[in-house]
């Protein structure tokens, strides 16, 4: 433009627009943001020299000082590993039994242990064991296979029919749909074992050949087949008669992953001490 | 005032706004598809068998990834809560990746495995049944409705289009292999199914065997979810970037 008007009241030059009278002025960017901005950009190339920055088409400029998240996460974690190792190095030691015995190690376990329990443990088993139907409560005594440390942690390691090679497992058979025993043999053992397994009728002869072998012979469970107690009032799938001949027409069996691979050895040997603590450990 | 010309001619400021985001657009994204580093070399990733896929579809529909993201990020207390940071090669078959933007509900990168059918099938009922601190939406209608079979083939079609490298023999068993991983022996070979689609699990997942229901798809496919690479086997130094 050849001759810029320039505003009368500040004397700044104006764009040559001008709409009812109203004139619009080009005031020039403020120089504090100018310089900034010029700044930034000279910021921005000591970053691509120094910083991953610029693809080409087979590889990217890796910048001076090799920066890489990932490498500067398990730099991290290496660190956080350092300075755990102290204790850390006590628990790959030792075994539950030990670790227990020493008050110090105890509370690392129990403080470890819970915040493991509750992020893995207790969707299924809930806060604090109280457990769910078709979950297993964890805070009482009733143990389906062993409530030692020693049990404990051989459950959390290795999982309950989780396909891992050393699970946990064992299996009852379909008496109803397979068709092992009666109707009336199926209805007089269910009215047995809920009514307080008492009595000498034919329910505790069904009893004594078709339960006993698992659930033991008084039915207070065989925690090393995994045989549940049948004496106790709890019931894992439900309470009562219907449940009781749901259960041996065709049986639920819980599932529960293992948990080596997914937890390291430690973390293992925490939750194991933390669940033990939570009311019936043996 | 040079910058008049492009305020006096809209065509010339178009053809300028096109040039500048071109300019950013191949500089940022072209290279990615061009670059090796950009998916991670690692064995086991393979893509989804029909029921998995099945089970990623009824995912998207019902909105998951509104409350979940599939992505565990580099961080300690990520690593420490979920596992394994996520690689890009994990979701390279997923038209479109499910990495979400907003944790309502945890991360499901990994939770393939973590937690058995019966509690995914009790928590997808009645999510408070099991978790009672938890504000999930009860999707119990999934159990009741019949996964249907006849578009399995038609959704790996469409896949293989944008780059999932499904064979002609697994289109052709699509169907087959939704029976065999719902049912296991009763639907077919299971031998032939898991050379097809390795580290498969298979069974019936919501518990009924009679039928294969969209909760059996979905399970299935949040139980192998972060399942197939076996990262004892990986050297972490080659995942750097």
């Amino acid at each position: 433009m050849a001759n810029v008007e320039k505003d009368a009241l500040t004397g700044t030059e104006t764009t040559g627009h001008s709409w009812d009278g109203i004139q619009e002025l080009n005031t020039p960017l403020p120089k504090w943001w100018l310089y900034t901005f010029y700044a930034c950009i000279i910021w921005a190339v000591g970053y691509w020299v120094v910083y991953p920055a610029w693809p080409s088409l087979s590889d990217y400029t890796k910048g001076v000082i090799g920066y890489s998240s990932r490498a500067e996460h398990a730099k991290e974690m290496e660190a956080v590993k350092a300075s755990r190792s102290e204790w850390l190095g006590k628990f790959e030691e030792a075994n539950v039994s030990d670790i227990v015995k020493d008050s110090q190690l105890l509370n690392y376990a129990m403080a470890g242990g819970r915040a493991l329990f509750n992020e893995n443990c207790a969707p299924c088993h809930g806060a604090g064991g109280q457990g769910a139907p078709g979950f297993p409560v964890l805070a009482d005594d009733d143990w389906l296979w062993g409530g030692t440390l020693e049990s404990i942690e051989q459950s959390v390691r290795f999982g309950i029919r989780s396909g891992h090679e050393e699970e946990r497992v064992n299996e009852m058979p379909k008496y109803g749909v397979d068709g092992l025993i009666t109707k009336e043999e199926m209805a007089a053992v269910a009215d047995y074992v809920i009514g307080g397994l008492q009595g000498d009728g034919a329910g505790k002869t069904v009893f004594a050949e078709q339960c006993a072998a698992c659930h033991g012979e008084d039915g207070h469970g065989l925690p090393e087949m995994g045989g549940p107690n049948l004496s106790d009032g709890i019931w894992l799938f439900g309470a009562g008669k219907d449940a009781v001949l749901a259960q041996l027409n065709s049986p639920k069996h819980g599932v529960m992953p293992a948990w080596q691979g997914r937890l390291d050895d430690v973390s293992i040997k925490q939750v194991s001490i933390y669940v033990h603590s939570l009311g019936g450990g043996q | 005032m040079k910058h008049e010309i492009f305020e006096k001619n809209v065509i010339l400021l178009a053809i300028g706004i096109l040039l500048t985001i071109s300019i950013g657009g191949l500089v940022q994204i072209v290279p990615l598809y061009t670059m090796e580093q950009t998916i991670e070399k690692v064995d086991g990733i393979r893509p989804y068998s029909p029921l998995e896929l099945a089970g990623r579809n009824i995912y998207i529909r019902e909105g998951c990834y509104n409350c979940h993201s599939q992505m565990v990020r580099p961080f300690r207390d990520e690593a420490e809560r979920y596992g394994h940071y996520s690689l890009a090669a994990e979701s390279m078959y997923d038209h479109p990746f499910q990495w979400g933007s907003k944790r309502t509900g945890p991360d499901l990168a990994r939770v393939g495995g973590k937690y058995s059918n019966d509690w995914h099938v009790a928590h997808l009922i009645d999510p408070r049944s099991v978790v009672p601190e938890s504000i999930m939406p009860p999707y119990a209608f999934l159990a009741k409705r019949e996964l249907s079979f006849d578009d399995a083939a038609d959704h790996m079609k469409t896949l293989r289009i944008v780059g999932v490298p499904y064979s002609d023999e697994q289109i052709a068993t699509a169907k087959e292999d939704l029976r065999i991983q719902g049912m296991g022996e009763a639907g077919g070979d299971v031998e032939a199914f898991l050379a097809r689609y390795p580290k498969a699990k298979i069974g019936s997942f919501d518990g009924d065997a009679k039928k294969t229901t969209e909760m059996d798809a979905l399970v299935a496919y949040l139980q192998m979810l972060g399942t197939l690479v076996d990262f004892t086997n990986v050297d972490p130094e080659t995942l750097y970037r």
